[in-house]
């Protein structure tokens, strides 16, 4: 037991993962259908390998992977500080916070014609659809992490004469962040699931591309491929931005 | 003229249900008087402790004459200049979470120094003070590692390392467990004494007033009227079983705030 207990962080995930692969090969098995319809675990393994030796799947991964990284840094980037904007303002807020609310519930598919329109064929459409949709959910959490901040704080700050950069640095932004970085782990999970959207329609690469395009071949076990390499790198984003992304000082 | 003046303050909240109103209140319908008429002044030095129940306004009476609340009338006159907002050289201790807590014990005792360009100068100064209140050893501690007595130990020495004129604290005890209670209570007696300074404090323990205070101010309930001003010179260390002359001002005040028997 005391084993098990040392090691669960990496023992328990492995044995769900082999118990599911043996469910999905049962299924299969058992289903009746055909390995065209419904390949099994070994038919996309050998897909799998296929793939990553001819280059197709790295080349489709690298290019999802810089659209969602390219969008989700705009959105930061503008996102974290409009909404410190917003949060501290009671006249900013009271300006844009309906737009803001407007925009947000619009799906970042919605707009798809109009990127498509805008920017073209290739990164730009996907990339100005995953900046949609992680720069409304940041803005938001922002501007509420900014009023949630105990007011005593800003007594403290009037107290030692913080001038408006030191309020800024010493107090609103280390204030936010526990708050900000749930909200970008949950907006780069939103990024990467509009960026398969967005490449199945949008451009010619990325993972979404390469399940449209297996589709038209009638090649599911790619489809599947691409399926298993987006919950992967899903699952690493959250574990990497878990990792990196905790303050010091915990949850207060 | 004393060193603190103040003069006729009157505070009301507005509430919209407040459609009623006592024939000798003055108050404009609407509004919830919270301090009727304080009039109080205090010598420089002193420790003043100002007592009361709760919701009488005895926070809101210090949040005005620290400057924080500017929505009254009336005057706050410290050192003949009228107060408008909030001095860095009267710093006040927060009843809880006064401490920014991403930032280390050292880290927030130099808030305080920001305007001392000599490093060495300001190290020096946060050590002399972490070590008045026996933090040694925890200045690199953020907050959240901290005991609640040693936060307010912490938030304590923060705001003596500027030497302020005027320390304000707002009930620094609650929230303690009773033993640290007495010893972080014995610590600001110890501290008034050596520094001298003037200190303005709101508590609801009567014993903690009569034990500390140089004058005792005592408030009614909403709204806050003065009952009682008065200056105590009984030596210290203070002791009110054993002081007649204490425990018998402790029993008027029981009574004044309408507490009959005491155990």
């Amino acid at each position: 037991m005391k084993w098990i207990n040392k090691n669960s962080s990496f023992l328990l995930p492995t044995v769900t993962t082999i118990i599911a692969f043996a469910l999905w090969e049962a299924i299969v098995r058992f289903s009746g259908w055909s390995n065209q319809v419904f390949p099994g675990p070994s038919l996309v393994f050998d897909g799998l390998i296929e793939l990553v030796a001819d280059g197709t799947l790295f080349k489709h991964t690298v290019a999802s992977l810089y659209r969602v990284t390219v969008g989700f840094y705009l959105a930061v980037l503008l996102g974290i500080p409009l909404g410190i904007i917003l949060g501290m303002s009671r006249i900013a807020n009271e300006m844009f916070n309906p737009m803001v609310q407007f925009l947000r519930p619009i799906s970042p598919l919605a707009w798809i014609p109009l990127a498509m329109l805008w920017f073209g064929i290739g990164d730009n459409p996907a990339i100005f659809l995953i900046f949609l949709s992680c720069f409304f959910s940041i803005i938001m959490a922002t501007a509420i992490a900014v009023r949630r901040i105990n007011p005593i704080y800003f007594q403290v700050a009037t107290n030692f004469n913080f001038n408006r950069t030191e309020i800024i640095s010493k107090l609103i932004i280390p204030a936010i962040i526990p708050d900000v970085i749930t909200a970008l782990r949950l907006s780069i999970a939103v990024g990467w699931l509009v960026v398969v959207a967005a490449e199945m329609i949008a451009v010619q690469s990325g993972l979404g591309y390469l399940i449209l395009d297996s589709r038209n071949a009638l090649r599911m076990d790619y489809v599947m491929v691409g399926m298993i390499v987006i919950g992967w790198i899903g699952l690493c984003i959250d574990i990497i931005m878990q990792k990196f992304c905790k303050p010091k000082w915990g949850a207060y | 003229m004393s060193y603190i003046e103040i003069k006729n303050i009157n505070k009301s909240h507005y509430n919209k249900r407040n459609k009623k109103r006592a024939p000798d209140d003055s108050t404009k319908i609407g509004f919830i008087q919270v301090l009727d008429n304080i009039d109080l002044s205090f010598e420089e030095g002193e420790m003043v402790c100002i007592l009361g129940p709760s919701g009488c306004g005895k926070s809101t009476l210090l949040n005005i004459i620290a400057g924080f609340d500017t929505a009254y009338d009336g005057e706050v006159i410290i050192n003949d200049k009228k107060v408008k907002h909030a001095s860095s050289n009267h710093i006040f201790v927060f009843q809880q979470n006064g401490l920014l807590p991403w930032m280390t014990v050292w880290e927030n005792m130099e808030l305080g120094l920001r305007n001392i360009q000599d490093t060495e100068v300001k190290n020096e100064r946060i050590m002399e003070y972490i070590e008045l209140v026996e933090l040694n050893g925890f200045e690199d501690h953020l907050p959240s590692s901290l005991s609640g007595g040693m936060q307010r130990r912490a938030e304590l020495a923060r705001a003596l390392a500027v030497k302020p004129d005027i320390l304000y604290l707002d009930e620094p005890f609650t929230g303690l467990d009773y033993l640290t209670h007495l010893k972080i209570r014995e610590e600001v007696v110890n501290i008034h004494e050596y520094i001298g300074k003037t200190m303005i404090m709101v508590t609801h323990f009567i014993e903690d007033a009569l034990i500390m205070a140089d004058r005792i101010i005592i408030l009614s309930e909403r709204p806050g009227r003065v009952l009682m001003t008065r200056k105590l010179d009984f030596p210290r260390p203070r002791n009110i079983n054993k002081d007649r002359g204490l425990s018998e001002l402790r029993d008027e005040i029981f009574l004044m705030l309408g507490v009959s028997y005491v155990a």
